[in-house]
Order: C-alpha cells, then sequence, then structure tokens
C-alpha cells in the first residue's frame, strides 16, 4: 500500500486526492515520505516587507499572561514544579492545560504548566541529584527500579569506558560528554505527522520492517529491527496521547490549526521523554506556511487568525522544561532546551524559502516580548529578499534575540532542507542524525604537549608520557610537533569515549519517537568539538612571533610563561595569528578522522563552547599567551576578549577563515554592538546591520549571534533582575534570559568586546 | 606645496631623513592604527585609517595618543592598500570605504593624495576626516578623489575655537567654503561639551557658518565623552575637562534645534 493508498483509505475518501491534501499539487512526496517534495510543489515564497504582520490578540495575551505570572516564582526556586514520581513516557501523565477554554494549541508535557518530568532512562543520579537539590522526595521505589531492576544509559557507558577515557574526563580535558544526560540534537521530522497523518507513517514503518526481516540477523539488522519496533510503538503512544486531548492524529492534519497542533504533538510526544541537551523544533515555517496560504485563499482563516495560531504554538515552544542538576547549568546556563527553528534560506531552484510564516514567527518577539526560545535561527543568505533582512535586522535590533547561520554553506553541504539543532549543528530534516559529543579543550591540550602528558593543575600524568619541553624559551616548531603529537592522543581517546557513549544511548536511551519521524536509511555523524581555540592560537602565536619563557615549579612542571614582546592575536584579520587557528581547527579534524566510529558515523566538528567556555577557563592553567589559570575562555570560536582591537567585522572576518569543510558541525561567533554603533536612525542601524551580516556570510562566515544592547543594561539587570524580565541575549550559539544566568556568567558576557560600532 | 610647513616643527626633528622623505612623497604614512567600522566615519562598513600627527591640541580630543606624528608606525604605502583592496567586496555589500582619519590626516597629504588615487582605481570610495585646518594642503587632486568630506566646525566663534583647539578658525572656514566650491558631499562633526563649545552664540556661530554651504549632508553633533580619559592619564597630560559630564538629553535636542532650525539634517 503507498502513502497515498494509505491516507485515502484512512480520510474514507472516494476522491482520488484525500481531503486532507485537496487543492496540493501532487508529485513525489504523495508516493512516499518526502515533506521537502511537499513543500517545494506547494509553497509560496514571499518577497514583501513586514508590514502584513497583526499584532496579538486579547486571548494571547491573556495566556500569555498566565505563564509570565509564573516566571517569578520559577526563577527565585530553580523550578517552578516538579512530577517526582512518574517516569516520562509518551502517554505517561495527563493532559494538561494553561487555559483549557482558551487555548488554541494543546499539550503539556506533564499535567500543568512549567511541571518538570523525571526522565530516568538517561541516568538515575541525575534525576536524583536534581530531585535532592530543588527539595523534592526521591521516591524509593523508583530508585530501586532504576539501580537495581533497570539499566540506564549512564550505567552502560561507565561499564564500557576505558581507562584513558576516564582520565582524561576526570582531568576535564574532555568535559561535557552526554555519558550521564540525554544527547539531543536530533530533529524529528515533526512535520510528517501533519501532512501524512500517523497511520500513514507506521504503515511505512512497517514496509521498512519487512524489508529488514529479509535480511539475515546479524547484529546490526536486528538491531535495526529493535529500533524499528520501537519507533512503531512510540507512534502508537502517540495516537494516544494526542487522544486524550481529544484529537485523532492518525489521520492527516486537513487545516491550518490542525498542521499546527498536529505538528505540536509530534514534537511534545518527543520532549515528553526525551531530555535532550538539545530538542530543536526543525525548519516548519514554509510547510506551516502552506496550510496558511490554503486557509487564507478559501476565505476560513484571516492573517490575525494565522498569527494567533503561530502566537500560540510559540508559547508552547517557550515553556518546554527538563529537570537538570547545578553540574549541568554550569556547563549550559540559563535553562535552555534548544527549540531552535531554522527559518528562511534558499532553495535549490534559487528561489527563496522566506514566507509570509517565517514572518510571523519573528514577530512572536513583538507579540509576547523577547524571548530565548523557541531559538529562532535564519539562513542567512546575500540572495534573501530585501524586506525579510531588513525585519530580522530591525528584530535583531530590537530584540537581540535571533541568531544567523550561513545558508550558502549549510544548503551547499547539506541541502535546502536542512535545520540546525542546538546552536549551531546543521542536518537534512528526517535524514540525518547526529551523535552529539560536546567538546575537547584544545588549550589544555597545548598546555600537556608542554609538559609532557601531565595536567598542569594537579600535576597527574594524564596522557601518554612523552618527552617535555626543554628550554628557557620555547621554540615554535618544538612545540607545534608535541602539540600534533598530543592532539592525535587526544582524538582518539574522544573518539573512543564517543563510541562508548553513542552505543549505550541507542541501547538504553534511544529517541524512539524522534527517529520514527526519520527515514530508514539515515546519514549518522559523529560531532565532535573543539573549545579554547583562540587561547590555543594566540598561545602558539606568541610562542611564534614574542619570546615566551616558562615557569617551571619544583617538581619541573611549567606553571606559568612570561612573554617577551608583542604578537598578533587572533580576532585582528591578521593572516599570521588567524592561519594559526585554521590549523589547529583543521589538524584536529584530521586527526579526528583517522579513528573509527560507531556505526560508521561520519566525523564532524564544531567550535562551540556554548557558556561552557567559562568552566573550561576554570579547569585551565596559565597558558602561554597571558591568560590567567581560571580566567574564561572567549566563547565559541571568539577571539579572545579585548585583544580584537580593529573592530567587530575584522574580528569577525578572522573567524571566518575556519574552514566550514573541517568543521561541518559550524562555527559559532558571538557579538555585541551597542545600538548606536550601528547607526543614528533605525533605518541606518538597520541598513547597516544587514550590511554587516551580509559581508560576513559573503566572506564564508558561518555563524553569527548579534546583540545590539548596552553594557549598562546588563549592569543594571544584574542588580534589578525584576526589570529585566525578559531580557534576552545571545551567548554562544543560543538565547538565555539574561537574569537566569549564574552571576559568574553574567559578568563574563559582561566583560566581553562591547563593540562601539559594529 | 611643502609638508613640512606646519608650523610644527617639532616633530620634524624627531622623524628620521628617509621617514621624512617618504611622508614627503607619500609613499609612507605615520599610522596610529587601523579598524573596520559601521556606522561611523562614513556610510556603510569602512576602513577608518588613523594617521599620527595633529597641529590641534583640543581640550576634549579622545585620542592624544595620535598628537605626535613620530609615535606613528612608519607603514609603506603598498601594505596599506593591500589591505585596504582585500575589503573591497565588503565595501561594495555594506555601501563603505576607505576613510582616512587621525590625527591630522593632512599633515601627511601626499600620502592621503596617493592612497585615495589607488582606491578610486580600484573603485572604492574614499572619505576624509579633518577640522580643515591644514586644509591648505590638500591639493586639487586629493579633493577630486574624495567622494566624502567629515569636516569638524569645532566652534563657530575665533575666541572659543582658540580656548577649544589652541588655533585659528579661519582655516576650517576657508577649507569648507573650498569644499562647497567645488561640491564635494560634506558632514559637519560638531563636539557637544557642556561649559566649553555650549554657549548658544557659539552653537548659533557654527550653524551660520554651515548654512551656507550647499554641499553639506548632514549635521551630527557628538556628545562629549569620557572615553579618552585613560588616554590622557597614560599620557600625562593635563586633562581640563576630567569633571565635565556628557551633554544631558535637553542640552543635546537645544543644540540639535539650532541647527535644525537653519533646514539642516542633523543627527
Amino acid at each position: 500500500m503507498t502513502i497515498v493508498d494509505k491516507v485515502q483509505h484512512i480520510s474514507h475518501s472516494q476522491d482520488k486526492t484525500p481531503e486532507a491534501w485537496r487543492g496540493f499539487v501532487g508529485g513525489a512526496w504523495q508516493d512516499g515520505i518526502d515533506v521537502r517534495d511537499f513543500i517545494q510543489r506547494n509553497y509560496t515564497p514571499y518577497v514583501g516587507d513586514g508590514s502584513f504582520l497583526r499584532g496579538p490578540t486579547e486571548r494571547t495575551l491573556l495566556i500569555w499572561a498566565k505563564l509570565t505570572a509564573m516566571f517569578p516564582e520559577e526563577r527565585a526556586k530553580g523550578v517552578y514544579d516538579v512530577d517526582a514520581t512518574t517516569p516520562a513516557l509518551i502517554t505517561a501523565h495527563k493532559p494538561g492545560y494553561i487555559d483549557k477554554a482558551n487555548e488554541l494549541i494543546v499539550g503539556l508535557q506533564t499535567d500543568a504548566p512549567l511541571k518538570r518530568a523525571i526522565m530516568p532512562f538517561g541516568g538515575w543520579r541525575m534525576v536524583a541529584t536534581a530531585l535532592e537539590t530543588y527539595g523534592y522526595p526521591v521516591s524509593p521505589e523508583l530508585e530501586t527500579i532504576f539501580t537495581k531492576y533497570r539499566k540506564t544509559h549512564n550505567d552502560g557507558v561507565f561499564d564500557v569506558y576505558p581507562p584513558a577515557v576516564k582520565r582524561a574526563r576526570h582531568s576535564k580535558i574532555i568535559t561535557g560528554l552526554p555519558d550521564s544526560y540525554g544527547r539531543g540534537r536530533i530533529i524529528g521530522d515533526y512535520r510528517r505527522v501533519a501532512l501524512y497523518g500517523v497511520d500513514a507513517l507506521i504503515a511505512q514503518k512497517k514496509l521498512d520492517r519487512s524489508e529488514l526481516d529479509l535480511h539475515f540477523s546479524t547484529e546490526d539488522v536486528i538491531r535495526d529491527r529493535e529500533e524499528n519496533a520501537e519507533q512503531v510503538r512510540a507512534l502508537q503512544e502517540l495516537v494516544q496521547m494526542a487522544a486524550s486531548y481529544g484529537f485523532d492524529i492518525s489521520r492527516p492534519a486537513e487545516n491550518a490549526r490542525e498542521a499546527v497542533q498536529w505538528l505540536y504533538f509530534a514534537y511534545l510526544g518527543a520532549v515528553k521523554e526525551q531530555n535532550g541537551a538539545a530538542m530543536s523544533f526543525g525548519r516548519n515555517t514554509a510547510f506551516l506556511d502552506i496550510y496558511f496560504e490554503r486557509d487564507i485563499a478559501s476565505g476560513v482563516l484571516t492573517e490575525q487568525d494565522s498569527q494567533e495560531l503561530v502566537d500560540d504554538l510559540v508559547i508552547k515552544l517557550r515553556i518546554v522544561r527538563f529537570l537538570r542538576t547545578p553540574e549541568y547549568d554550569s556547563l549550559y546556563s540559563g535553562d535552555p532546551t534548544w527549540v531552535t527553528e531554522s527559518i528562511g534560506g534558499v532553495g535549490e531552484d534559487g528561489r527563496t524559502l522566506v514566507t509570509r510564516t517565517s514572518f510571523r514567527f519573528l514577530q512572536t518577539l513583538y507579540n509576547l516580548g523577547p524571548a530565548p526560545e523557541p531559538n529562532l535561527t535564519v539562513l542567512w543568505s546575500d540572495r534573501l529578499p530585501d524586506g525579510f533582512k531588513r525585519f530580522c535586522a530591525k528584530v535583531s535590533i530590537d530584540t537581540s534575540a535571533i541568531q544567523y547561520e550561513s545558508d550558502e554553506l549549510i544548503r551547499g553541504a547539506w541541502g535546502d532542507d536542512a535545520a540546525i539543532a542546538c546552536c549551531v549543528s546543521p542536518m537534512r530534516v528526517g535524514k540525518q542524525m547526529q551523535f552529539f559529543g560536546a567538546r575537547v579543550n584544545v588549550a589544555k591540550a597545548l598546555l600537556y604537549a608542554i609538559n609532557g602528558g601531565r595536567d598542569e593543575v594537579s600535576g597527574e600524568q594524564v596522557a601518554p608520557l612523552s618527552a617535555p619541553i626543554a628550554g628557557d624559551v620555547l621554540d615554535y616548531d618544538t612545540v607545534w610537533a608535541a602539540y600534533q603529537n598530543l592532539l592525535e592522543w587526544l582524538a582518539a581517546t574522544y573518539v573512543d569515549a564517543l563510541n562508548c557513549i553513542h552505543y549505550m544511548h541507542d541501547k538504553y536511551a534511544y529517541e524512539r519517537l524522534e527517529m520514527a519521524l526519520h527515514d530508514r536509511t539515515i546519514l549518522r555523524t559523529l560531532a565532535c568539538g573543539i573549545a579554547g581555540l583562540s587561547v590555543a592560537a594566540d598561545s602558539l602565536s606568541a610562542i611564534k612571533y614574542a619570546t615566551v619563557r616558562p615557569v617551571r615549579d619544583t617538581t619541573g612542571l611549567v606553571v606559568d610563561y612570561t612573554i617577551e614582546g608583542e604578537y598578533p592575536a587572533f580576532g585582528n584579520d591578521d593572516d599570521r595569528a588567524d592561519s594559526i587557528a585554521t590549523m589547529i581547527a583543521t589538524r584536529f579534524m584530521e586527526l579526528l578522522r583517522q579513528n573509527p566510529t560507531y556505526r560508521g558515523a561520519v566525523h564532524t566538528q564544531s567550535v562551540l563552547t556554548i557558556t561552557s567556555n567559562v568552566v573550561y577557563g576554570k579547569a585551565t592553567g596559565n597558558t602561554p599567551d597571558g591568560r590567567r589559570a581560571g580566567a574564561p575562555f572567549a566563547p565559541g570560536a571568539n577571539p579572545m576578549n579585548g585583544r580584537d582591537t580593529h573592530g567587530m567585522l575584522a574580528s569577525a572576518l578572522s573567524v571566518a577563515k575556519i574552514p566550514y569543510a573541517q568543521a561541518q558541525d559550524g562555527i559559532s561567533l558571538t557579538t555585541s554592538i551597542v545600538p548606536t554603533g550601528l547607526g543614528h536612525s533605525s533605518d541606518e542601524q538597520v541598513a547597516n546591520l544587514v550590511g554587516v551580516i551580509d559581508a560576513f556570510t559573503e566572506a564564508q562566515g558561518y555563524h553569527l549571534n548579534v546583540n545590539v544592547l548596552n553594557r549598562e543594561t546588563l549592569v543594571d539587570a544584574m542588580e534589578h533582575p525584576d526589570k529585566y524580565p525578559q531580557l534576552t541575549i545571545r551567548v554562544s550559539g543560543y538565547a538565555v534570559n539574561f537574569v537566569r544566568l549564574t552571576r559568574e556568567q553574567q559578568l563574563d558576557v559582561i566583560s566581553r568586546t562591547f563593540h562601539s560600532h559594529a | 606645496m611643502s609638508v613640512v610647513d606646519l608650523g610644527i616643527p617639532e616633530f620634524v626633528a624627531q622623524l628620521r631623513h628617509e621617514e621624512l622623505e617618504g611622508i614627503r612623497e607619500g609613499s609612507v604614512a605615520s599610522v596610529h592604527s587601523w579598524e573596520l567600522v559601521t556606522a561611523v566615519d562614513g556610510p556603510g562598513t569602512r576602513m577608518t585609517l588613523f594617521l599620527d600627527g595633529c597641529p590641534l591640541r583640543c581640550q576634549y580630543c579622545q585620542n592624544p595618543d595620535t598628537w605626535r606624528i613620530h609615535d606613528g608606525i612608519i607603514t609603506p604605502i603598498e601594505e596599506i592598500m593591500d589591505r585596504v583592496r582585500r575589503y573591497r567586496g565588503l565595501f561594495d555589500t555594506t555601501g563603505g570605504g576607505l576613510t582616512i582619519s587621525g590625527g591630522e590626516p593632512l599633515m601627511q597629504p601626499a600620502f592621503v593624495a596617493r592612497a585615495f588615487r589607488e582606491c578610486h582605481e580600484s573603485g572604492i570610495r574614499t572619505a576624509l576626516d579633518t577640522s580643515g585646518f591644514l586644509g591648505i594642503h590638500a591639493s586639487d587632486e586629493l579633493l577630486d578623489n574624495t567622494d566624502l568630506v567629515l569636516l569638524d566646525v569645532k566652534s563657530g566663534i575665533p575666541e572659543t575655537y582658540r580656548e577649544v583647539t589652541g588655533r585659528e578658525l579661519a582655516p576650517t572656514v576657508a577649507f569648507g567654503d573650498r569644499l562647497s566650491e567645488r561640491g564635494i558631499a560634506t558632514w559637519i562633526r560638531f563636539v557637544l561639551v557642556p561649559g566649553l563649545t555650549d554657549a548658544p552664540d557659539n552653537v548659533e556661530a557654527v550653524a551660520d557658518i554651515v548654512a551656507r554651504w550647499g554641499n553639506v549632508e548632514r549635521v551630527e553633533v557628538l556628545p562629549f565623552h569620557q572615553m579618552g580619559r585613560n588616554k590622557w592619564d597614560r599620557l600625562g597630560v593635563p586633562y581640563r575637562l576630567r569633571d565635565t559630564l556628557p551633554p544631558d538629553d535637553d542640552l543635546q535636542h537645544r543644540v540639535r534645534s539650532q541647527f535644525r532650525a537653519r533646514g539642516l539634517s542633523v543627527y
């Protein structure tokens, strides 16, 4: 039975076209699951400006007000409420509402807004620690189940980690590994539920299964069959969950409101049972726009109605919550969920993928006020329509809440239906997933190379013993050779760790619903990452261009450095320093590729820290660039604070030199500009910001977080958080409520380079 | 035209003969720094090249470290133009270009003339950020290759001008007249310093001067700030505005209104 047959069967239509697909242009998407084909044949590019947009309705404001009234308590306590006794599953919780009579789009993770669920399959300790932190009782019964009867992902990983990995992890040269929390960064193609209905998706999975049954039962085939069975079960539970809210999502959505609701149910199913580090939403605006356009054309929906549906959906996306531990928060500060929605871009045929609904999503930042989630991400190309570019720039200036990624680079590598997971990780929706790998500390690695594999803080031998660098002055060639050897060990140890983690995650905390919304055959990437790139590059630059003398303690351990003379620093569009940064990233990528991966995943890496630049810095001793022990790194691929002295674009152009081909999981740059630094009038500011983003992406820049605010605003917000409940700022790859950052993170943000002009 | 005849002989003695020759010919420049900036120093994103050396000693100067020409790095024009041309695409995208600022760029007019000529040969737009005090050193050829002048009119009353800068107002007015005659687009800048330049009749005088120039596209009233204070302290130069506060909104409004009253476009 083909998809069309299945859908026709479900809708009991005698017509050749099912009612849900009335008016749509047919094509390959009707013969198999192919959302991209559906979009390409049916969407309406929009090249105008934002003048058609509508403000919020009374109803929208009322719902939002109910939630915002709860936020202060949540902020004060850390969590608003927790269901401490119900392990999360798609169907574990009864329906929940914010305001049942008035919600247009329904569904909550638990039975009440802001009430967090426990998700123990990743690891029991994380659940127990979180409950204890927030003063909730830990159920002895659940503890018995998840420590005695049911093994977790976390248990599995520690059963198989080799000692070298444990040492590297303990000494914090590798940090943030998803071995005790959900890996996330998997985007289900939630649109499939709206377009096809769940029954058709199950039918396809059963077809896949019958094909799998033809293969002999080897380990890979057995795993595929088990995963397929889990996926089908998850889809069935998804139907049940929606039914508990009174909706039948076994059939396709028949109108815009249903399309939004079905899409959201699919996503909700995922966040009901997976506490992934990033639970991203995908690329949905052109898809939804097709439904809005159809209903508007047939006179059953107005612009106001459309905006109201988008506003209501976004309200739901803003209140996705996970229960996490303080250690987790110190890595990823501000309670982020990375409900990333990728907006805009250009199609492979050259038509813009910007639609009216692209505008409607950004408009929520005005209708509901700024917010960090959903993580609105504009896929930017100089070929985007001018009206959209200008609207984006205006929203950035007004809210600092959106980020930009290069559509040209992403489309070139992954096609025109790719979305960002988390901050900067691109993937083809429904056809690709990643094994998230956090990151290694390449600045600390340099210190290890100098110290023959010993940790500069503890003095322990962590990497294999090698000859420490001798002599009174560090010689660049000698250090670079030792560094490469150290990086080779680090790459191997790192991939070794990730293979263990993802084997166990698949086994004990498999994302069955998210993967049910993928094709049977998918591309997997092993998403490695590096932190401290600018520190390492500047250190090597100092060694090369200035005179750096090591300072040794009584055991011979180098614990500090003296620098004589000047050196070119990364971030000034100076090829002498920038080429070193590029060389480190490229070399480490080559070394990663030498190691075999679990499930044949393709190696990638990111230059991204999220907010963990603070933690990485804390764990790293004095570095040869003059940075003091414990001082934060720059976030992501950013140049070090205060060393980029030639303006924001010069800084950005340095970062743009890191070749995307060697960092296909993304390269993150966060920048802050004071508002007047973009021009005198609003028009001038908008035009200048458009120019800056165009110039950056034309120079092959990949990612740009733009904050447009004054340092004084942040200082005031630190002292008077109640005055700034919605102050949103972009940090490395995501946005946060500034007042929800730890004080340490706040100080780090404030200390960063503010460009008095762009 | 003589480059050294600047009335400030002390810098000349500090430079080596060949450096001085290079500056005379414009084959090198004494450079303080460069920066890529947006929304200041002209339209779009610009490379602003700060040259060292300035004949004025403005009380509110935010870059006193650019006063002395011998403090700069003597840089060959080829090296500078390599960097300028590197940003041609960026200039095209943003509508920007090269701005030469200082210090006072017209202390090194031969270099400015050569750099701007080379810019125009490469299709790069140019802007000159000057006090106009040395406007007489700008050759007609230099001005032919100048797309925009950012002209600081620091005061409209000669006595106040002398109080603020230590120099005469007349050369600036003469330079502005010349720019107006040649029809070179000009943005006027006026730094508003409470207690120093804010007197209503001083502002009136500036506005009167500016209003007679038909080439003025906009007037930027720049509120005084204390961001240069550290530099004064570092240089050990007595800083008379140590306790001066930035102008408040009312004062800024009044001053902008004075310019607007003459039909000028004011920011």
